[in-house]
């Protein structure tokens, strides 16, 4: 019976940290990011053989609009696009944010999180930028 | 089953709950995504874009939207308005519920957790046609549905083609209304 006893113990201190920890703390989440700097910039970011910024942004925009995302804000000064999308009852929102590199680029950049999630991982992002790619490729050529 | 690994399994699957993990195909196209960009846009034989972003905001008003945000430069216009989300069948089911509640002598908070109160939303991207010749009109709708206790019940965007259909309808006639000066 005995063995039971500490048993019970064990599971309730199991039980009451898991609790107590969830994710993170709920201050650090402020500054928190799963991975680093450099390598979410670089799966969040791609540069583009344009400098129409505005033809850019018009784009980035239709593209949110095909994957199902109502644009909330949009801002030419500042080149951000900001939409939300309802997904299996979860709410996805992104920023897409453009910025000139060189002369002869713009760079795009994209995050997004997922409820209460930051989206770090590579594929979702690989396929907004197809998305875009295929976008521009459309425009160009008029399909619709 | 011994019981004390039913307790371990429901005090792992407790410790799990807070950490949900991100698809990986949320931004795939969807299969369906040409037939939504062709239900949702309709082309204007006009190249005054901002003729029809204003008849769009016009629209909108007549539909009782009130505007968030609005970036003519990029030709966005976004509108909401909450109006209630009682629905007569879940009404129906709710009651039910409670009277069988009551029945066997328990409690049932039915009616708290049915649909109560919704906010929908309207986004309007106008853009010119690839050879400057059209302007191109694309409306998009979602919607987030609230119970009586505050909680979401549902978030999801609304793909009734009626409900597109209607808006251009609308549109036509708003752009004409303008032109004659009424």
């Amino acid at each position: 019976m005995k063995r039971y006893v500490y048993l019970w113990a064990f599971l309730s201190f199991l039980f009451v940290s898991s609790l107590v920890s969830g994710c993170a703390s709920s201050q650090q989440q402020l500054l928190s990011a799963e991975q680093s700097q450099v390598k979410l910039r670089s799966m969040q970011t791609r540069a583009f053989d344009t400098t129409d910024r505005e033809k850019l942004l018009r784009t980035i925009i239709a593209t949110l609009q095909d994957l199902d995302f109502v644009i909330d804000k949009a801002d030419e000064t500042l080149g951000t696009v900001t939409g939300t999308k309802f997904k299996n009852n979860m709410t996805i929102k992104m920023t897409v944010s453009v910025r000139p590199r060189g002369e002869t680029q713009m760079l795009v950049r994209a995050n997004a999180q997922y409820g209460l999630k930051a989206v770090e991982l590579p594929q979702p992002y690989q396929d907004f930028f197809m998305a875009l790619e295929k976008s521009i490729f459309l425009a160009a050529h008029q399909v619709d | 089953m011994c019981p004390t690994i039913k307790i371990i399994g429901f005090l792992l699957a407790l410790s799990l709950a807070g950490c949900v993990s991100v698809p990986p195909d949320i931004f795939r196209l969807p299969a369906n995504s040409l037939a939504m960009r062709q239900l949702q846009t309709r082309q204007y034989d006009t190249t005054d874009e901002s003729k029809i972003i204003t008849s769009s905001a016009g629209v909108l008003q007549d539909l009782g939207f009130t505007l968030d945000e609005s970036e003519t430069k990029l030709g966005l216009i976004l509108g909401s308005k909450d109006r209630d989300a009682t629905n007569g069948g879940q009404v129906a089911l709710a009651t039910l519920a409670v009277a069988a509640a009551a029945f066997s002598g328990t409690y049932s908070n039915a009616y708290q957790t049915i649909d109560k109160v919704q906010k929908l939303r309207a986004c309007v991207v106008t853009r010119l046609s690839e050879d400057k010749s059209k302007v191109l009109v694309r409306v998009t709708f979602q919607r987030i549905v609230w119970n009586a206790m505050g909680a979401i019940n549902r978030v999801e965007s609304l793909d009734e083609p009626t409900l597109y259909q209607d808006f251009f309808e609308r549109l036509s006639k708003a752009i004409f209304l303008e032109e004659q000066q009424i």
